[in-house]
């Protein structure tokens, strides 16, 4: 006989959901309510945190004044200040002259350097053609210019200033003795025709000796002005061929030597001169005036 | 029959709101246990390119993401007995079906087993205005179908075209587009008490559930377990419930009668509370581990011990042999069999080409039944289990299942009925818009 028993376990609890309850979970099963639930309402309570802490001028001073603070200490550390400069490529007094005109108190954090700013300044300057900044280990601003090497004097209305190839201002100078190795022009706008005339300085090659300078007729064309007040006046267009006929003319006729006051080239294929006055009788007091009055 | 129309095209209407939400839920609410699937739709059917997979009728483009089962109380016989009861079991099911599904189901489809189902055949022919079938004709020809008398409080809960036949040739599954000069068909109409019905709506609507179909669960249990030889062929099935045994014979893949014996497990199982004096838990308990039909031999030498809480020494320690147990339970299933013969009888089952039957539901998982349902029904008798469908838990595949596997098929590919057809013409009222652009139609 085989015994068998039944084990009468407790049944399995299931109890029916309140309808509350029924509908509630429903609730939570709509998409939109639990993503509203889900993301919308910490994000909503977040957000408001924050604005009810901010509502608090004295809070906001303190946030950004400890902000503050904390940028400034790490901004000070050593490893970020630029304590000294150095300009290279610069004659003593430019770089006097750079470090005199700086915006900037040294030593200064790294952060606080507009390098940009501080390049534009710099090349602010009429001497300086290009400068470049760096900051390199040890706190040191290392600065490269690049100066502008003037090529010629031009006096002007105003001044006696010194010119590079392209014509711009380098600096002032109080007198052309000062710079006597410079070629001299003049006249208003010559500043702008600078390569134009040091082709013709360059052209004028076996009358180098006599050329006094170039003078700027009318914001237009040159006049090379030689001693014993001769002009070669040149025309506004090709002044060089112009000029190459007329040392062509001088080779082979002796144009200068003679008793001319003015080469007229203004017309290139018909050379005008004019011949000088009879010479007046010899004032030594007047010579010496003139000499003075062209270096 | 408007009314019916109108009744019937809202849940289908809500039947489609669901597929293209995509999620539905499936409810058996029978008399032991309430089943919630919910299925997950993903838009249309991806046929497996496999050999010898034919049309999947739907059962591919669905899933099921949640499935839950609760005992089921307030169902007596396969109907609403007690409305609250029965509301929170169907909350319980629900609630936990979309906690494993994790998504909220507004739409349910449900089936019961009760209700004095009750069959009938309908015919009616109509001659075709020009020779080609069109929609309209189908619809006409079903609404020339003479509905009998119903019966106060009776609703129709299906009403299906069987067969159409097209002057003297018979058996066409779809008429339209063929030529001919007389359309017959006819219908299989099953009708419901209206009562049931109404506390069932009235129950999912206080579930904050919109009922999207309806079905009656001996059909959709059919649909399940029945192969498809079977329904070509000619078959029975009978869903073994708790409260009600549903019986529907299919032929040519459709129903061509249901009907219900309200007698089920449950009767079982008082019948051993009542004869071996134990609480109904214990006597289920009892059924459902030592029961069976055929005793034999050994079985007289079982002594099961059945207890008792009542402090009685005598009383909690008696012992059944399993032999008095069988004797207890054959009876009443030879009875509720016999009763399943007397409709199949009634039905005219005895004419089907194929007389094959299938038993399923909770009940035709006692051991031996195949071999007492031989004796009374026929030889052709087989124990049937539900089709597989993906995502379906192992727990939900038995044969208690059945008619919630069923519907699941239902909802994925409900077959058309009688509301599923253009209404014809000369049912809308006089100033109807459509039948002005019929006459438009017709006359330009």
């Amino acid at each position: 006989m085989r015994q068998m028993t039944l084990q009468t376990a407790m049944p399995r609890r299931d109890p029916a959901p309140s309808r509350a309850a029924y509908r509630l979970h429903r609730l939570w099963l709509t998409p939109l309510f639990r993503a509203t639930l889900r993301v919308g309402l910490p994000a909503f309570v977040i957000v408001f945190a924050i604005g009810l802490y901010f509502a608090n001028p004295e809070r906001r001073v303190a946030i950004s004044s400890w902000a503050g603070n904390v940028r400034t200490s790490i901004e000070e550390r050593p490893e970020f200040m630029v304590t000294a400069m150095k300009i290279e490529g610069a004659s003593a007094e430019v770089a006097n002259a750079l470090r005199a005109m700086v915006p900037v108190q040294l030593p200064v954090s790294s952060f606080g350097l507009d390098l940009r700013a501080l390049q534009t300044t710099l090349e602010g300057f009429d001497a300086v053609a290009s400068a470049e900044l760096q900051i390199r280990t040890g706190g040191l601003l290392h600065v490269t210019i690049r100066q502008r090497t003037p090529a010629l004097v031009w006096r002007s209305r105003t001044s006696l200033e010194l010119l590079d190839d392209n014509g711009h201002r380098v600096a002032s100078i109080a007198e052309r003795s000062a710079r006597a190795d410079l070629p001299l022009i003049a006249g208003d706008g010559a500043d702008k025709a600078v390569p134009e005339a040091l082709a013709l300085l360059a052209a004028a090659g076996p009358l180098a000796p006599r050329v006094r300078g170039l003078v700027r007729t009318g914001a237009r064309r040159w006049d090379l002005v030689l001693d014993h007040d001769q002009r070669i006046l040149l025309p506004e267009m090709n002044p060089v061929p112009a000029l190459e006929r007329v040392i062509a003319l001088d080779k082979a006729q002796d144009l200068l030597a003679r008793a001319i006051v003015h080469v007229d080239m203004r017309i290139p294929h018909r050379p005008t001169v004019r011949l000088a006055p009879p010479p007046p009788p010899a004032d030594p007091e007047a010579l010496t005036e003139a000499k003075a009055t062209i270096p | 029959m408007t009314d019916l129309y109108q009744a019937q095209r809202a849940m289908r209407n809500m039947r489609k709101a669901a597929m293209q939400r995509g999620v539905v839920a499936i409810l058996d609410v029978g008399s032991s246990k309430i089943a919630c699937l919910v299925l997950r739709f993903d838009g249309p059917e991806r046929a497996a390119e496999v050999d010898g997979v034919g049309p999947m009728a739907g059962q591919s483009s669905f899933r099921v993401i949640g499935a839950a089962t609760t005992r089921s109380r307030g169902v007596r016989f396969g109907e609403i007995d007690a409305m609250q009861e029965t509301e929170r079991a169907v909350r319980t099911a629900v609630q936990a079906a979309q906690k494993m599904a994790n998504v909220r189901v507004d739409h349910v489809i449900a089936c019961f087993a009760g209700a004095r189902p009750r069959s009938y055949g309908l015919a009616g022919d109509v001659d075709l205005q020009d020779q080609v079938v069109t929609g309209q004709d189908v619809a006409r020809v079903l609404a020339a179908c003479e509905v009998p008398d119903l019966g106060a409080g009776r609703d129709v809960l299906h009403a299906q075209p069987v067969n159409f036949a097209l002057d003297h040739r018979t058996g066409l599954g779809d008429p339209r587009g063929q030529m001919g000069n007389r359309l017959a068909c006819d219908m299989h109409l099953l009708t419901v008490d209206t009562t049931v019905i109404q506390n069932l709506l009235y129950c999912i609507k206080r579930c904050d559930l919109e009922l999207a179909g309806i079905a009656s669960s001996a059909y959709v249990s059919g649909i399940s377990s029945l192969v498809e030889d079977e329904q070509e062929l000619g078959a029975a099935c009978i869903d073994m419930g708790g409260g009600a045994t549903g019986l529907s014979i299919f032929i040519k893949k459709h129903m061509i009668y249901a009907d219900s014996v309200r007698m089920g497990g449950e009767q079982v199982t008082s019948d051993i509370s009542k004869g071996l004096q134990m609480p109904l838990g214990d006597a289920e308990k009892l059924k459902a581990r030592f029961g069976g039909v055929v005793a034999t031999g050994m079985d007289d030498r079982e002594m099961i011990e059945i207890g008792g809480q009542s402090g009685d020494w005598e009383k909690d320690r008696r012992t059944v042999s399993r032999a008095e147990l069988i004797g207890i339970i054959r009876p009443r299933v030879e009875e509720i069999l016999e009763e399943v013969r007397a409709r199949l009888d009634a039905a005219g089952f005895e004419h089907l080409p194929s007389q094959q039957i299938v038993l399923t539901g909770g009940a035709s998982q006692i051991p031996g039944l195949d071999g007492l349902a031989a004796k009374i029904l026929g030889q052709r008798v087989r124990l049937g289990r539900p089709l597989r469908v993906q995502g379906l838990p192992q727990a939900a595949t038995g044969a208690a299942f059945a008619s919630a596997v069923g519907l699941c098929l239902f909802a994925a590919h409900p077959q058309d009925e009688w509301w599923d057809f253009e209404i014809p013409a000369e049912r809308y009222p006089a100033r109807s818009i459509r039948r002005a652009l019929k006459w438009f139609k017709e006359n330009w």
